[in-house]
């Protein structure tokens, strides 16, 4: 009997589970997955949840129940991955040897990395939304909020999901209008980077979003340090912005686990081939979304595509055969831009998001790059598919996980 | 689009970056420099190198990887490249500038 060991029950992990449980001979190959909780969130409803468009109940599920019966589930913590014997070892002291090892451990936000952020106003009037415990913090706080200077503010890039930070703040204008108290909050926008669109085709297509919400930017900007007691954060170029209520994406890392194994980099992300998703290190290690390095999204459409050409490229590596290098990251994500409206975006390592149809060449349903009610409906619709079909590994019908250019306007869009 | 950089046809996208990485060399480094108002020192072409070498192994560029880096500190970074150094130091070094997906 051989071994196949997934470390982590994520999005990522579970699909492989379900994937690799429906392909591989029962006979031959045992499946095992670990992972140290035992609730399984749906991250994407994190975004929704500080203005109460959610239920903390909609976001949150046992893990095990999107596992198949087949696989030994492991409910621990990981202490380390040992390649030169090709084991793991948990914290109960347990050893897992592995034939092939596939890493799924994700990406976390790490807020100690900025002086200051992690401080005594930590959920008082700093807080993130990638976290489950943050996501609800917010929430309650904005339930009594009487309003002011409200700054949503990356840290640095890359972060999970790039385009949250945006949609937060496109949703915290339709809260706040909705609540009858826009008037009375401030929003501002701070990014490293040199706009909150950073594309010249999305920059020309959507930064009118930004005025129309009376949304401000503040760019470039680097923090060096959150000014807690003065309420103000300062970057490295001695700007300050501010803030009553500073709504931040701290530091993303990978899991500190590929620290202590000696197989991360600067970020504890996971070398990873972009094309086949072999480690570049180990050839019986594969890893899969956001805990590899791929240049791609951070988001679990992303891993959703990986995980169908993972799946292959493991038969392959068991068969002896050549890896496809199929991989061409792809991603596929609603972007919310407030008031029952959002966005389609769908792109690949190549090719920036362009305006057209989706998925059907020329017909739609869904609009590229433009908003619509129909693609907000989509966003909601694909909570259900996540618990239903994605987790599972059932394909979506008509997307492919390698991108297709039929009906976009791949020429510049005037 | 063309633009006639150190005369030469050089192709850049919308925001004047290099589309072509093949098409850099020390002369078009330097007029881009000269465009942005910085004259190259042996500093500048550190940093320069800097980029390009993780440009070429498809890392993410950030001011974190900067103060990591060894080559240079982020006030010397800021003070090479004023105001949006990122951006600046990458267009000059013929590479893309940091994004987000849109």
């Amino acid at each position: 009997m051989k071994n196949v060991v997934i470390l982590g029950a994520g999005t990522s992990g579970t699909m492989m589970a379900n994937h690799l449980e429906s392909t591989l001979p029962k006979k031959e190959w045992k499946i095992t997955i670990v992972d140290q909780y035992k609730t399984h969130y749906y991250q994407p409803g994190f975004l929704f949840l500080p203005f109460d468009i959610y239920t903390t109940k909609q976001v949150k599920k046992k893990g095990a129940k999107f596992l198949p019966k087949g696989v030994n589930y492991i409910q621990e913590k990981i202490d380390l991955i040992v390649p030169e014997n090709n084991k793991v070892l948990l914290a109960d002291s347990r050893e897992l040897p592995y034939d092939i090892l596939i890493v799924a451990t994700g990406t976390k936000t790490v807020p100690e990395e900025i002086e200051g952020m992690m401080s005594p106003k930590w959920y008082k009037n700093v807080f993130d939304f990638y976290t489950y415990e943050g996501a609800k913090a917010l929430r309650d706080k904005f339930r009594t909020w009487e309003g002011g200077k409200l700054v949503v503010h990356i840290t640095e890039m890359p972060i999970k999901c790039p385009v949250a930070p945006l949609e937060f703040a496109f949703l915290a204008d339709s809260y706040f209008k909705n609540k009858g108290m826009r008037d009375k909050v401030d929003i501002t926008f701070v990014t490293p980077l040199d706009g909150a669109f950073t594309k010249p085709r999305a920059t020309e297509a959507l930064h009118y979003l930004l005025e129309e919400k009376n949304i401000k930017e503040v760019t470039d900007f680097n923090i060096e340090r959150v000014d807690y007691e003065n309420n103000k954060i300062i970057d490295y170029a001695e700007t300050e912005v501010e803030y009553d209520l500073l709504v931040t994406v701290p530091t993303n890392m990978g899991d500190p686990l590929l620290e202590r194994s000696g197989l991360g980099d600067d970020l504890n992300y996971i070398p990873t081939d972009k094309a086949t998703l072999q480690s570049i290190d180990h050839e019986n290690i594969f890893a899969i979304g956001d805990a590899t390095n791929l240049p791609a999204s951070k988001a679990g459409s992303v891993a959703h595509f990986e995980a169908e050409i993972l799946t292959e490229n493991i038969v392959r590596y068991i068969n002896g055969e050549e890896l496809k290098e199929e991989f061409d990251g792809h991603a596929n994500c609603f972007i919310e831009t407030g008031g029952g409206k959002a966005l389609l975006i769908d792109f690949n390592y190549t090719t920036e998001p362009v305006e057209g149809t989706f998925p059907f060449p020329g017909v739609g349903p869904l609009k590229l790059l433009k908003e619509s009610r129909m693609n907000h409906m989509g966003k909601l619709a694909f909570r259900w598919i996540y618990w239903n079909m994605l987790l599972k590994g059932v394909p979506i019908p008509f997307v492919d996980a390698q991108m297709s250019e039929k009906g976009k306007q791949l020429e510049k869009v005037k | 689009m063309k633009k006639i950089i150190a005369d030469r046809e050089i192709d850049v996208n919308e925001e004047g970056y290099l589309v072509d990485f093949k098409q850099w060399d020390k002369e078009v480094c330097r007029s881009l420099a000269e465009e942005q108002g910085i004259s190259m020192t042996e500093r500048h072409w550190d940093v320069i190198e800097y980029l390009q070498d993780k440009y070429q192994k498809e890392e993410p560029l950030s001011i974190r990887g900067i103060k990591k880096s060894g080559v240079i500190n982020i006030k010397e970074f800021y003070s090479l490249f004023p105001g949006g150094p990122l951006k600046k130091s990458t267009l000059i070094a013929g590479i893309p500038k940091p994004k987000s997906c849109i």
